[in-house]
Protein backbone atom coordinates (compact mmCIF):
# COMPACT_ATOMS: atom_id res chain seq x y z
CA UNK A 1 0.00 0.00 0.00
CA UNK A 2 1.49 3.39 -0.73
CA UNK A 3 0.61 6.33 0.77
CA UNK A 4 1.98 9.94 0.34
CA UNK A 5 0.91 13.08 2.77
CA UNK A 6 0.97 16.20 1.47
CA UNK A 7 2.02 18.91 3.28
CA UNK A 8 4.44 21.56 4.13
CA UNK A 9 5.73 20.45 6.97
CA UNK A 10 3.04 22.04 9.55
CA UNK A 11 2.42 20.02 12.84
CA UNK A 12 -0.48 18.59 11.66
CA UNK A 13 0.94 16.96 8.51
CA UNK A 14 3.42 15.39 11.05
CA UNK A 15 0.50 14.43 13.08
CA UNK A 16 -1.20 13.04 9.90
CA UNK A 17 2.18 10.97 9.50
CA UNK A 18 3.01 9.81 12.73
CA UNK A 19 -0.94 8.53 13.44
CA UNK A 20 -1.12 6.15 9.96
CA UNK A 21 2.78 4.57 11.14
CA UNK A 22 1.51 4.22 14.26
CA UNK A 23 -1.81 2.57 13.25
CA UNK A 24 0.20 0.48 10.42
CA UNK A 25 2.42 -0.64 12.75
CA UNK A 26 -0.20 -2.01 15.21
CA UNK A 27 -2.09 -3.30 12.91
CA UNK A 28 0.41 -4.98 11.04
CA UNK A 29 0.16 -3.77 7.70
CA UNK A 30 2.82 -3.33 5.48
CA UNK A 31 2.29 0.74 3.87
CA UNK A 32 5.26 2.54 2.12
CA UNK A 33 4.78 6.24 3.67
CA UNK A 34 6.22 9.24 1.59
CA UNK A 35 5.98 12.50 2.92
CA UNK A 36 5.30 15.22 -0.19
CA UNK A 37 6.83 18.69 0.93
CA UNK A 38 7.05 20.22 -2.75
CA UNK A 39 4.48 22.56 -3.40
CA UNK A 40 4.86 21.66 -7.18
CA UNK A 41 3.73 18.56 -6.25
CA UNK A 42 0.85 18.98 -3.86
CA UNK A 43 -0.62 20.90 -6.18
CA UNK A 44 -0.21 17.97 -8.32
CA UNK A 45 -2.56 16.23 -7.03
CA UNK A 46 -5.28 19.10 -6.68
CA UNK A 47 -5.01 18.95 -3.11
CA UNK A 48 -6.08 22.58 -1.64
CA UNK A 49 -6.01 22.35 1.94
CA UNK A 50 -2.85 20.28 3.63
CA UNK A 51 -2.42 18.07 5.01
CA UNK A 52 -3.56 15.61 1.93
CA UNK A 53 -3.78 11.76 2.08
CA UNK A 54 -2.89 10.03 -0.98
CA UNK A 55 -3.52 6.60 -1.31
CA UNK A 56 -2.27 4.39 -4.21
CA UNK A 57 -2.67 7.31 -6.40
CA UNK A 58 -5.91 8.47 -4.85
CA UNK A 59 -6.71 11.12 -2.85
CA UNK A 60 -8.89 10.16 -0.18
CA UNK A 61 -8.70 13.25 2.79
CA UNK A 62 -7.53 16.99 2.33
CA UNK A 63 -7.71 19.24 5.31
CA UNK A 64 -7.17 18.53 9.13
CA UNK A 65 -6.00 15.56 10.94
CA UNK A 66 -7.74 12.23 9.84
CA UNK A 67 -9.66 10.77 12.05
CA UNK A 68 -8.49 7.29 13.76
CA UNK A 69 -11.56 5.67 12.42
CA UNK A 70 -11.10 6.73 8.78
CA UNK A 71 -7.01 5.84 8.96
CA UNK A 72 -8.69 2.54 9.71
CA UNK A 73 -10.71 2.35 7.53
CA UNK A 74 -7.86 2.89 4.49
CA UNK A 75 -5.68 0.14 6.14
CA UNK A 76 -8.17 -2.67 6.56
CA UNK A 77 -8.63 -2.75 2.86
CA UNK A 78 -5.30 -3.21 2.81
CA UNK B 1 -16.26 11.89 5.14
CA UNK B 2 -17.36 8.49 5.46
CA UNK B 3 -20.26 7.69 7.33
CA UNK B 4 -19.23 5.18 10.56
CA UNK B 5 -20.81 1.38 10.30
CA UNK B 6 -23.71 1.03 12.18
CA UNK B 7 -21.77 -1.21 14.95
CA UNK B 8 -19.87 1.82 15.84
CA UNK B 9 -22.09 4.64 15.55
CA UNK B 10 -22.51 6.11 18.91
CA UNK B 11 -26.59 8.13 19.98
CA UNK B 12 -25.65 11.32 18.36
CA UNK B 13 -25.30 9.92 14.62
CA UNK B 14 -28.10 7.91 15.06
CA UNK B 15 -30.18 10.55 16.38
CA UNK B 16 -28.44 14.07 14.85
CA UNK B 17 -31.91 16.32 15.59
CA UNK B 18 -32.20 15.00 18.98
CA UNK B 19 -28.91 15.27 20.01
CA UNK B 20 -28.40 19.34 18.40
CA UNK B 21 -32.10 20.30 20.54
CA UNK B 22 -30.47 18.67 23.93
CA UNK B 23 -27.15 20.20 23.41
CA UNK B 24 -28.43 23.12 23.18
CA UNK B 25 -31.19 22.99 25.72
CA UNK B 26 -27.78 21.99 27.91
CA UNK B 27 -25.58 24.54 26.94
CA UNK B 28 -28.32 27.38 27.74
CA UNK B 29 -28.73 26.00 31.36
CA UNK B 30 -25.31 25.80 31.76
CA UNK B 31 -24.53 28.97 30.95
CA UNK B 32 -27.33 30.59 33.26
CA UNK B 33 -25.28 28.99 36.61
CA UNK B 34 -22.38 30.42 35.87
CA UNK B 35 -22.68 33.85 37.59
CA UNK B 36 -23.95 32.26 40.63
CA UNK B 37 -21.65 28.83 40.82
CA UNK B 38 -18.57 31.76 40.68
CA UNK B 39 -20.04 33.82 43.38
CA UNK B 40 -20.70 30.75 45.65
CA UNK B 41 -17.13 29.32 44.61
CA UNK B 42 -15.57 32.45 46.13
CA UNK B 43 -18.07 32.67 48.90
CA UNK B 44 -16.56 28.94 49.73
CA UNK B 45 -13.25 30.33 50.19
CA UNK B 46 -11.79 31.90 53.22
CA UNK B 47 -11.02 35.55 51.48
CA UNK B 48 -13.02 38.66 51.67
CA UNK B 49 -15.55 38.85 48.89
CA UNK B 50 -14.49 43.00 48.50
CA UNK B 51 -10.89 42.47 48.51
CA UNK B 52 -8.49 42.82 45.72
CA UNK B 53 -8.17 38.73 45.65
CA UNK B 54 -11.68 38.29 46.48
CA UNK B 55 -12.72 40.45 43.10
CA UNK B 56 -10.18 38.84 40.95
CA UNK B 57 -11.35 34.98 41.84
CA UNK B 58 -14.49 36.26 41.00
CA UNK B 59 -13.47 37.48 37.40
CA UNK B 60 -11.59 34.38 36.88
CA UNK B 61 -13.93 31.95 38.10
CA UNK B 62 -16.83 33.28 36.68
CA UNK B 63 -14.76 33.65 33.21
CA UNK B 64 -12.97 31.07 32.75
CA UNK B 65 -15.64 28.77 32.31
CA UNK B 66 -17.64 31.47 30.50
CA UNK B 67 -15.05 32.14 27.42
CA UNK B 68 -14.77 27.93 27.59
CA UNK B 69 -18.51 27.09 27.18
CA UNK B 70 -19.01 30.15 24.34
CA UNK B 71 -16.02 28.99 22.12
CA UNK B 72 -16.94 25.45 22.24
CA UNK B 73 -20.79 25.92 21.44
CA UNK B 74 -19.19 28.93 18.78
CA UNK B 75 -16.63 26.57 17.48
CA UNK B 76 -18.84 23.42 17.15
CA UNK B 77 -21.62 25.38 15.66
CA UNK B 78 -19.14 26.67 13.18
CA UNK B 79 -17.50 23.20 12.58
CA UNK B 80 -20.44 22.45 11.19
CA UNK B 81 -20.66 25.33 9.07
CA UNK B 82 -17.55 24.33 8.18
CA UNK B 83 -18.60 21.29 6.04
CA UNK B 84 -20.30 23.20 3.91
CA UNK B 85 -18.02 25.79 2.67
CA UNK B 86 -14.74 23.44 1.66
CA UNK B 87 -12.07 25.34 -0.25
CA UNK B 88 -13.39 23.82 -2.98
CA UNK B 89 -17.11 25.17 -3.15
CA UNK B 90 -15.40 28.88 -2.16
CA UNK B 91 -13.20 28.06 -5.09
CA UNK B 92 -15.89 27.32 -7.28
CA UNK B 93 -18.27 30.75 -6.32
CA UNK B 94 -15.57 33.14 -6.38
CA UNK B 95 -14.26 31.80 -10.03
CA UNK B 96 -14.45 33.79 -12.73
CA UNK B 97 -16.39 36.50 -10.86
CA UNK B 98 -15.90 40.25 -11.33
CA UNK B 99 -13.74 42.23 -8.66
CA UNK B 100 -15.64 44.26 -6.42
CA UNK B 101 -18.67 42.11 -5.41
CA UNK B 102 -16.37 38.89 -5.71
CA UNK B 103 -14.08 40.70 -3.08
CA UNK B 104 -16.84 41.04 -0.37
CA UNK B 105 -17.78 37.79 -1.15
CA UNK B 106 -14.31 36.36 -0.65
CA UNK B 107 -13.75 38.04 2.86
CA UNK B 108 -17.09 36.65 3.99
CA UNK B 109 -16.89 33.04 2.57
CA UNK B 110 -13.04 33.83 4.56
CA UNK B 111 -15.12 33.67 7.67
CA UNK B 112 -16.77 30.43 7.03
CA UNK B 113 -14.51 28.32 5.25
CA UNK B 114 -12.14 26.76 7.47
CA UNK B 115 -8.52 27.68 7.00
CA UNK B 116 -5.16 26.82 8.88
CA UNK B 117 -2.31 29.10 7.89
CA UNK B 118 0.16 26.04 6.65
CA UNK B 119 -3.02 25.65 3.83
CA UNK B 120 -2.72 29.19 3.08
CA UNK B 121 -0.28 28.15 -0.15
CA UNK B 122 -2.31 25.62 -1.65
CA UNK B 123 -5.13 27.25 -1.63
CA UNK B 124 -3.58 30.75 -2.69
CA UNK B 125 -2.57 28.59 -6.18
CA UNK B 126 -5.43 26.93 -6.26
CA UNK B 127 -7.87 29.47 -6.53
CA UNK B 128 -5.05 30.94 -9.15
CA UNK B 129 -5.60 28.22 -11.02
CA UNK B 130 -9.17 27.87 -10.88
CA UNK B 131 -9.40 31.41 -12.53
CA UNK B 132 -9.75 33.68 -8.95
CA UNK B 133 -8.92 37.08 -9.45
CA UNK B 134 -4.96 37.95 -7.45
CA UNK B 135 -7.08 40.97 -5.77
CA UNK B 136 -10.28 38.46 -4.80
CA UNK B 137 -8.00 35.60 -3.37
CA UNK B 138 -6.19 38.04 -0.98
CA UNK B 139 -9.56 39.21 0.03
CA UNK B 140 -9.77 35.64 1.05
CA UNK B 141 -6.49 35.34 2.22
CA UNK B 142 -6.79 38.58 4.52
CA UNK B 143 -9.78 37.66 5.59
CA UNK B 144 -9.48 33.95 6.70
CA UNK B 145 -7.00 34.49 9.54
CA UNK B 146 -7.62 37.29 10.75
CA UNK B 147 -11.93 37.22 11.00
CA UNK B 148 -12.07 33.65 12.58
CA UNK B 149 -14.53 32.13 15.05
CA UNK B 150 -11.96 32.42 17.71
CA UNK B 151 -11.36 36.11 18.26
CA UNK B 152 -14.70 36.72 17.56
CA UNK B 153 -15.89 34.83 20.06
CA UNK B 154 -13.45 35.71 22.53
CA UNK B 155 -13.40 39.27 22.02
CA UNK B 156 -17.74 38.89 22.98
CA UNK B 157 -17.22 36.99 25.77
CA UNK B 158 -14.31 38.94 27.00
CA UNK B 159 -14.90 42.23 25.95
CA UNK B 160 -18.64 42.77 24.87
CA UNK B 161 -20.76 42.02 21.72
CA UNK B 162 -20.21 45.47 20.38
CA UNK B 163 -16.46 45.64 20.32
CA UNK B 164 -16.92 42.00 18.58
CA UNK B 165 -18.96 43.54 15.88
CA UNK B 166 -16.63 45.94 15.54
CA UNK B 167 -13.56 43.62 14.73
CA UNK B 168 -16.08 41.52 12.50
CA UNK B 169 -16.86 44.77 10.50
CA UNK B 170 -13.46 46.52 10.56
CA UNK B 171 -12.09 43.30 9.65
CA UNK B 172 -14.35 42.21 6.80
CA UNK B 173 -13.33 46.10 5.69
CA UNK B 174 -9.67 45.71 5.48
CA UNK B 175 -10.17 42.43 3.57
CA UNK B 176 -12.10 43.76 1.13
CA UNK B 177 -10.70 47.11 0.57
CA UNK B 178 -7.13 45.96 0.76
CA UNK B 179 -7.82 42.96 -1.87
CA UNK B 180 -9.49 45.44 -3.89
CA UNK B 181 -6.33 48.08 -4.29
CA UNK B 182 -3.91 45.15 -4.60
CA UNK B 183 -6.30 43.53 -7.67
CA UNK B 184 -6.55 47.40 -9.02
CA UNK B 185 -2.72 47.43 -9.20
CA UNK B 186 -2.70 44.35 -11.22
CA UNK B 187 0.87 42.48 -9.80
CA UNK B 188 -0.01 39.39 -11.54
CA UNK B 189 3.68 39.40 -13.18
CA UNK B 190 5.03 39.17 -9.59
CA UNK B 191 3.22 35.43 -9.04
CA UNK B 192 6.05 33.18 -9.49
CA UNK B 193 6.63 31.76 -12.78
CA UNK B 194 5.71 28.18 -11.76
CA UNK B 195 2.70 29.44 -10.68
CA UNK B 196 2.18 31.22 -13.35
CA UNK B 197 2.53 28.48 -15.59
CA UNK B 198 0.23 25.79 -13.72
CA UNK B 199 -2.11 24.23 -15.52
CA UNK B 200 -5.45 26.20 -15.50
CA UNK B 201 -8.11 24.01 -13.67
CA UNK B 202 -11.96 24.26 -13.59
CA UNK B 203 -13.57 25.31 -10.65
CA UNK B 204 -16.12 22.38 -10.38
CA UNK B 205 -16.07 20.04 -7.61
CA UNK B 206 -18.35 17.06 -6.98
CA UNK B 207 -20.95 17.52 -3.80
CA UNK B 208 -19.81 14.42 -1.14
CA UNK B 209 -22.51 13.81 0.29
CA UNK B 210 -22.76 14.37 3.54
CA UNK B 211 -24.98 13.84 6.33
CA UNK B 212 -26.33 15.93 9.31
CA UNK B 213 -25.01 12.78 11.74
CA UNK B 214 -21.31 13.67 9.57
CA UNK B 215 -21.61 17.41 9.87
CA UNK B 216 -22.15 16.92 13.87
CA UNK B 217 -19.20 14.50 14.02
CA UNK B 218 -16.83 17.98 12.24
CA UNK B 219 -18.25 20.09 15.21
CA UNK B 220 -16.88 17.34 17.40
CA UNK B 221 -13.45 17.26 15.60
CA UNK B 222 -13.54 20.68 15.61
CA UNK B 223 -13.79 21.11 19.33
CA UNK B 224 -11.48 18.50 19.88
CA UNK B 225 -8.81 20.49 17.66
CA UNK B 226 -9.76 24.11 18.02
CA UNK B 227 -10.69 24.26 21.85
CA UNK B 228 -8.30 21.50 22.60
CA UNK B 229 -5.13 23.77 21.57
CA UNK B 230 -6.17 27.34 22.80
CA UNK B 231 -7.71 26.40 25.97
CA UNK B 232 -4.36 27.44 28.19
CA UNK B 233 -4.26 30.55 26.39
CA UNK B 234 -7.67 31.52 27.78
CA UNK B 235 -6.50 30.62 31.11
CA UNK B 236 -3.35 32.14 31.04
CA UNK B 237 -5.23 35.49 29.26
CA UNK B 238 -8.43 35.47 31.74
CA UNK B 239 -6.06 35.20 34.80
CA UNK B 240 -3.93 38.36 33.25
CA UNK B 241 -7.35 40.00 33.24
CA UNK B 242 -8.33 39.00 36.70
CA UNK B 243 -4.96 40.43 37.97
CA UNK B 244 -5.02 43.39 35.84
CA UNK B 245 -8.76 44.32 36.54
CA UNK B 246 -7.72 44.19 40.18
CA UNK B 247 -4.68 45.27 41.11
CA UNK B 248 -2.81 47.42 38.31
CA UNK B 249 -3.84 50.99 38.81
CA UNK B 250 -6.57 52.57 36.09
CA UNK B 251 -4.71 54.74 33.41
CA UNK B 252 -1.53 52.90 33.46
CA UNK B 253 -1.45 52.58 29.28
CA UNK B 254 -3.41 55.45 28.96
CA UNK B 255 -0.15 57.83 28.71
CA UNK B 256 1.44 56.09 25.65
CA UNK B 257 -1.27 54.36 24.18
CA UNK B 258 -4.53 57.04 24.84
CA UNK B 259 -6.43 57.87 21.49
CA UNK B 260 -4.23 61.15 22.44
CA UNK B 261 -0.81 59.99 21.20
CA UNK B 262 -1.64 60.48 17.48
CA UNK B 263 1.43 57.97 17.36
CA UNK B 264 0.44 54.79 18.98
CA UNK B 265 -2.26 53.70 16.48
CA UNK B 266 1.09 53.39 13.49
CA UNK B 267 3.32 51.74 16.79
CA UNK B 268 0.89 49.35 17.06
CA UNK B 269 0.51 48.23 13.75
CA UNK B 270 4.40 48.13 13.33
CA UNK B 271 4.84 46.66 16.77
CA UNK B 272 2.48 43.72 15.66
CA UNK B 273 3.65 42.95 11.88
CA UNK B 274 6.72 40.94 13.39
CA UNK B 275 4.69 39.60 16.24
CA UNK B 276 2.49 36.31 15.24
CA UNK B 277 0.24 34.71 17.36
CA UNK B 278 -3.22 32.86 16.92
CA UNK B 279 -6.03 35.19 18.01
CA UNK B 280 -6.59 33.45 21.57
CA UNK B 281 -2.74 34.09 22.15
CA UNK B 282 -3.13 38.13 21.64
CA UNK B 283 -6.13 37.92 23.83
CA UNK B 284 -4.70 38.58 27.48
CA UNK B 285 -2.28 41.27 26.19
CA UNK B 286 -5.68 43.14 24.33
CA UNK B 287 -7.50 42.40 27.90
CA UNK B 288 -4.12 44.13 29.66
CA UNK B 289 -4.07 47.11 27.32
CA UNK B 290 -7.98 48.04 27.49
CA UNK B 291 -8.33 47.51 30.63
CA UNK B 292 -5.85 50.04 31.43
CA UNK B 293 -6.46 53.06 29.01
CA UNK B 294 -5.43 52.24 25.68
CA UNK B 295 -7.45 53.41 23.03
CA UNK B 296 -9.86 51.03 21.83
CA UNK B 297 -9.02 51.43 18.18
CA UNK B 298 -5.44 51.50 19.13
CA UNK B 299 -5.90 47.99 20.49
CA UNK B 300 -8.16 46.47 17.40
CA UNK B 301 -5.46 47.64 15.58
CA UNK B 302 -2.05 45.89 17.12
CA UNK B 303 -4.93 42.57 17.46
CA UNK B 304 -5.44 42.58 13.31
CA UNK B 305 -1.77 43.47 12.62
CA UNK B 306 -0.56 40.55 15.10
CA UNK B 307 -2.90 38.02 13.43
CA UNK B 308 -3.39 39.18 9.58
CA UNK B 309 0.42 39.86 9.15
CA UNK B 310 2.35 37.16 10.59
CA UNK B 311 6.50 36.26 9.25
CA UNK B 312 5.68 32.71 8.96
CA UNK B 313 2.81 33.28 6.38
CA UNK B 314 5.42 35.68 5.01
CA UNK B 315 7.77 33.18 4.76
CA UNK B 316 5.36 30.60 3.43
CA UNK B 317 3.95 32.45 1.14
CA UNK B 318 7.35 33.31 -0.44
CA UNK B 319 7.36 30.69 -2.30
CA UNK B 320 4.52 31.26 -4.39
CA UNK B 321 5.19 35.43 -4.59
CA UNK B 322 7.84 37.59 -5.48
CA UNK B 323 9.07 39.98 -3.09
CA UNK B 324 7.46 42.82 -4.36
CA UNK B 325 4.14 41.29 -3.80
CA UNK B 326 4.57 40.25 -0.63
CA UNK B 327 5.32 43.65 0.25
CA UNK B 328 2.62 45.10 -1.41
CA UNK B 329 0.67 42.80 0.34
CA UNK B 330 1.71 43.92 4.16
CA UNK B 331 1.49 47.61 3.03
CA UNK B 332 -1.71 47.63 2.15
CA UNK B 333 -3.20 45.46 4.60
CA UNK B 334 -0.61 47.60 7.14
CA UNK B 335 -2.67 50.77 6.24
CA UNK B 336 -6.00 49.67 6.03
CA UNK B 337 -5.39 48.52 9.55
CA UNK B 338 -4.37 51.77 10.15
CA UNK B 339 -7.38 53.61 8.83
CA UNK B 340 -9.62 51.67 10.93
CA UNK B 341 -7.40 52.21 14.35
CA UNK B 342 -7.78 55.80 13.34
CA UNK B 343 -10.97 56.10 12.45
CA UNK B 344 -12.11 53.98 15.27
CA UNK B 345 -10.40 56.20 17.36
CA UNK B 346 -11.87 59.06 16.12
CA UNK B 347 -14.98 58.38 15.63
CA UNK B 348 -15.50 57.11 20.17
Amino acid sequence: MDIKVLGTGCANCKATIALIDQIAKAKGVAVKLEKVEELRDIMGYGVMSTPGVVINGKVVHAGGIPSREKVEQWLAVA
Amino acid sequence: MTTLTSASKTWPARQPIVFLVLAAGAWLALYQTLEPAAEALVAAMPVDRASHLGGALQFFFYDTPKVLLLLTGVVFVMGMINSYFTPERTRALLAGRSEGVANVMAASLGIVTPFCSCSAVPLFIGFVQAGVPLGVTFSFLISAPMVNEVALTLLFGMFGWKVALLYLGLGLSVAIVAGWVIGRLKMEAYLEDWVRDMPKMAAQFEEIGMTLADRIQGGFSAVREIVGKVWPYILVGIAVGAGIHSYVPEDYMASFMGREAWWSVPLAVVIGVPLYSNAAGVIPIVQALLAKGAALGTVLAFMMSVIALSLPEMIILRKVLKVRLIATFVGVVATGILLVGYVFNAVL
